[in-house]
Formats: C-alpha cells, structure tokens, sequence
C-alpha cells in the first residue's frame, strides 16, 4: 500500500493492464476518469479511502485514470472550490458532471456507482 | 449573579437588541437564533456580523448554507450593506457552503474536518472575531449519518469556543423542540427566538430571548421592524413614570380654546385627546396646532391612519390652513399608514422610529380609533399607554384625535384611553333648525383651572372659530 503524499501532486498510473467491467458502465470505457482526493492529514480514514481508491482504480480503470491528492491542512485555501465538507472525499472531476463521494471508500460498490461505473439500480453482481 | 460579575458583551448593534440583552451577544461564545421561514433570522444574524465589522472593528465570516454570496449580497445591498466591499477591504469573509444530497455519494466513515479547514482558513484569513453559520442545519438535509454530524457539531461549537469566536447559528423553527435538529442542546449559552405571526391578515414580528445564561436580559417578547434601513428591536415595556413634568404652555392654534385652558393651551409635553363623531372637525383642530407649532418652528410629526397627506392638505386648505409650506421647509412630516397594513406591535415600532428619526416636538396621531380594526380596545390601549410613555420621556406633546361612532355613548368608547391623556376634549354635532351646529368643551386638563362651559365653534374658510360666551345648547348636547 502506497502512503498518500502529504501535497497535492499527481500519480500517474499508466498500466496498460486489460480493462475489465463486470457490469455495463455508465459512461464510456475510453474516458479518462480526473479524480481527486481530498485529505486533512495523514488520519486513516484517509489512508485507507486512498488505499480503496488506488485499488478500485486498477481494477476498473487501469490506464485510465490520473488520482490527485489535496492535503487540505497544506491547502486549505483549495477546500472552497470544490465544495469540501466531508474528509475525505473524493471527485470525480472528469468525466462531467462532477461527482462527489464521501467517506473511506470501503464500499467498493458504493464507490462504483457513486463514479458512475455501474448503474446504480443494478443488483451487484 | 451580580451587574459587575456579567459576562463579557458583544454588541450587535441592533437598534433596542443591545438594551434588552444589557449589552450585546455573550462574547467568544456561541448564540443560536431560531425562528420560522422568513422570520428574519438570517438578517439578524447578518446585521450582528456586519455591524461588528463597521462600528465595532470586528472582522467576520459569514458561511452561508443556505444562499449564495450573490444573493446574500444582494439581500443586504436593500438595506444599505456593501458585502463586495467589505470582502475587498479584507474584513468579510463570505463562503457560500453547498451540500446538496443528489451530487453525494456516501461510503464508510468521515468526519467534517474539510468544514473545519474551510472555517479555520476563513477566520485565520482576516483575524475573524465574529462568525455566522446559517443555517447549519443545512447539513442534516445534505448528509444522511446524523450520528456523524452530531458529534461533529458538538465538536464544532466546543471548537468555536476555544477560538473564543462570537458566534452566531440559525436554525429553523421545529416542531417539537425549537429547532428541527435539536441545536439547542449544543448551545447552551444564549438562544434567541424569532417570530412572524399573521393574525387577522396582519403581520407581526417578534423577539424573544429564550435563554441567556448569567446574564440579565428582557423576558417579554419585543417586536421587530425590518425596513429598508435593517432590523430593530423595540424595547416597548413601559419606561415608567419618571418623565419630566413641564410646566411650559403651548398654544393649541385656536385662540379662544387657549382661553378655555386657562388661557394658555396645552402643556408641552402632555397628551391631548380629541374625540368627537364624524365631521365634527377633530382633524381641522389639529391641523390648528400642527399650523401653530410650526409657525412657532417647532417639528412636528403627523401620523394618518385615514387619509393621504395630500387629501389631508387639500381639505386644510379649505378651512384657511396651508400645511404645505411647512411640509416644503421640512419641518412638518406626514407618516400615513393603513393600519391593515400591519398589526399593532409593528405601527408601534414604526412610530417610535419615525419619531426617533425626525426628533418632533409635537406629534398627532390620526385618528387612533382606526387602530381597533387591527386590536382589541386593551391591545390598543397598551400600545398607546406605551407611544405615549416614550413620547413624554422625549417631552413630545402629542396629539390624538378619536372617532365617535355616533351610536355609541361617547365616553364608553373612548374610556379605554380617555385615562391615559392629561387633556381630553370632545367635539360634537347636533341639529337645530335644519341646521348643524359644533359644540365642543374640556372634558378635562390636568394640572389647569380649564372652562367647564359648552361653546359653539364654526368651521370657516380662515379657520375653526370658538365663538363667545357660554352656549345654551349645554341641555342639547346630552340628548346627542
């Protein structure tokens, strides 16, 4: 498990591994999904929301997806623009339209259809 | 706990909110004000943060939940706030926080530690000494873990007080508890409590001080104006009787009616009733006064409950009065209001700020009767024996004329406030030989040998005329 960096920064996670979707995306499965993850300090719940994300991430979105971290104790400032309540929470910047999902991201479930790759009425599968 | 012991203030600024709260919000610690939709609790609350930045030198946050900064602003800019520019001089800070359920997805846990960033960074930003949180409650509507917001608004106001922050939380009015979230376990220091009643189709606002922990305050319910020129609270208990007594004489415009009052008129500074049926010439009367007052370049006020003062004017002018001139040299004012358009508490409080802001030496209210289709004869009472308190505290003569519905006996309908007036003189009407012919007489005038007689007035194009002598028409006027 990777520990998120305390600044904002971008990871790149490039690896062309097979995109694989158990269920039928709600968006297309050629867009690179911007998703940003809003922390206040290395707590966690938000090492573990990070630890989630990286992992759903390379399950359902390799080589698509770029993750930013924003450390709101070093940017606090950067708490306004996205409408930041919650910690942590994560946006999904692009595709449009935004999405926000908030808590540790252990519902992996939850997460994908709060990202909206999977339909939401849709029994699991 | 005693007067020196008190907790430190934090004055709103509020015109009457700082008398009846001896002072202010407690300071450095939070008060929640709490009242219906459209009660004015944003505004009250927004008034406290403003007015702490521009007369007391208090930097503030305003995190709104509820409008955006642009509607916010533009609420205020009506009554006379700048917000752009007090966020441009660096001591406003507006963050507008949205929570909207549909754009949330909500997985494991969180806390709200991003609200309190935002919140730091904001107070940190300017020194903030003053903060507004409205309404929070929002929050319950855009998170579904209320186990979570709880402790996190416990943490919140615990938070807020070791900062030592002066703040301010609004919350909707419940239906059990009296707000819809139950905010008021976690504030115990002061809660506020705002109302807008319509009874009869007229509104009422009102303040009520719920709580306010060591500290003295008002405990009556105190109605509020909002006007173009921001929130007031009027403190309307009676002030006592400690008034001055003046023993200076002021003429009533009417040469011979100053010889029925031993010569000299009213007392300044006393209350004067003038009843009498309609068409007897209650508002020519005191048209005569106003015209002497200013004449003498004294202010006068003149509230209309009937007529316009344009109607008012034209008819005085028949009768040989020009009102318009003073009007025109500023030192006559006319305040005409339906009393439909609002219940008593709040004509009320609209005089005593019109009379505040004008500084008359002579008010005239008329005619006052026209308030009972907005209050019950003790309602209207109260509020008289409370206009007339505070206008002889300020030394103000004021003048009130009373309409007589010719079926009722004259002093039943005017007993109820007939007592509060230290001059009361009646005007009648009756019919002799096809023609009408007036009547008045001093029912009474405290503090003045006044004339017991009857005399016959006429109304003439130069003026209301009190002719000679004693009338033999005294017998007549019981039969009327």
């Amino acid at each position: 498990m990777e520990t998120p960096p305390a600044r904002a920064g971008w990871l790149r996670c490039r690896n062309n591994v097979e995109t694989h979707t158990s269920a039928e995306p709600a968006v297309s499965d050629t867009e690179t999904f911007l998703l940003r993850l809003y922390v206040a300090g290395q707590t966690p719940k938000c090492m573990r929301a990070f630890a989630n994300l990286k992992r759903i991430c390379e399950e359902y979105l390799a080589g698509r997806y770029h993750i930013e971290m924003v450390d709101l104790l070093q940017n606090p400032q950067l708490a306004r623009g996205d409408q930041i309540l919650a910690v942590p929470t994560l946006v999904r910047r692009l595709p449009e339209p935004i999405k926000k999902i908030i808590g540790d991201l252990s519902n992996t479930e939850r997460v994908l259809v709060g990202l909206d790759l999977r339909p939401a009425r849709r029994p699991t599968a | 706990m005693s007067l020196n012991q008190e907790l430190a203030k934090s004055p709103t600024g509020i015109q009457g909110l700082d008398e009846i709260t001896n002072g202010g919000l407690p300071k450095g610690r939070p008060t929640l004000i709490c009242g219906g939709a459209g009660s004015g609790k944003t505004l009250l609350a927004a008034s406290f943060l403003l007015n702490g930045i521009v007369q007391y030198d208090e930097p503030g946050v305003l995190m709104t939940f509820e409008e955006t900064s642009e509607e916010l602003g533009s609420d205020l800019a009506s009554l006379g706030y700048d917000l752009e520019k007090l966020v441009a001089s660096g001591r406003l800070v507006v963050d507008y926080v949205r929570v909207e359920r549909s754009e949330i997805e909500e997985t494991g846990e969180y806390d709200l530690e991003g609200l309190f960033v935002r919140l730091e960074y904001a107070i940190n930003s300017i020194g903030a000494k003053r903060i507004v949180l409205d309404t929070i409650e929002s929050l319950f509507a855009g998170l579904s873990n209320p186990g979570i917001l709880r402790a996190e608004l416990r943490r919140l106001f615990r938070w807020l007080k070791d900062k030592g922050l002066t703040a301010v939380l609004t919350g909707e009015r419940g239906d059990a508890g009296l707000t819809r979230q139950g905010l008021e376990e976690y504030v115990s220091d002061a809660v506020i409590l705002l109302d807008h009643r319509v009874q009869e189709q007229v509104s009422t606002r009102r303040l009520r001080i719920v709580k306010y922990r060591g500290s003295h305050h008002g405990t009556n319910e105190y109605p509020f104006l909002i006007d173009r020129e921001g929130l007031s609270v009027l403190p309307v208990t009676s002030l006592g009787l400690t008034h001055p007594a003046i023993n200076e004489r002021v003429s009533t415009g009417v040469e011979r009616l100053d010889d029925m009052l031993s010569g000299r008129g009213y007392y300044r500074g006393s209350t004067v009733l003038l009843s009498g049926t309609a068409g007897t010439g209650k508002t020519s009367l005191a048209a005569h006064f106003v015209d002497a007052a200013c004449q003498r370049g004294e202010r006068c006020l003149y509230f209309l409950f009937e007529e316009s003062p344009q109607q008012l004017m034209r008819n005085m002018r028949s009768i040989g009065i020009n009102l318009q001139q003073w009007v025109d040299r500023g030192i006559l004012k006319f305040h005409a209001d339906r009393p439909s358009r609002f219940g008593l508490e709040t004509h009320l409080a609209a005089m005593q700020r019109a009379v505040r802001d004008f500084q008359p030496l002579v008010t005239v209210a008329d005619p006052v009767t026209n308030l009972l289709t907005v209050g019950t004869h003790s309602d209207v009472r109260s509020m008289l024996t409370r206009v007339i308190d505070y206008l002889k505290s300020q030394s103000i003569t004021g003048l009130f004329t009373s309409l007589t519905p010719g079926s009722k006996e004259l002093e039943e309908t005017d007993a109820g406030i007939s007592s509060l007036m230290d001059t009361w003189i009646v005007l009648m009407i009756n019919e002799e030989n096809r023609r009408r012919r007036r009547w008045l007489s001093v029912l009474k005038s405290r503090g003045m040998a006044h004339s017991n007689s009857v005399r016959e007035y006429l109304l003439t194009d130069h003026g209301l005329q009190v002719l000679d002598g004693d009338s033999s028409g005294q017998g007549r006027m019981a039969a009327v």
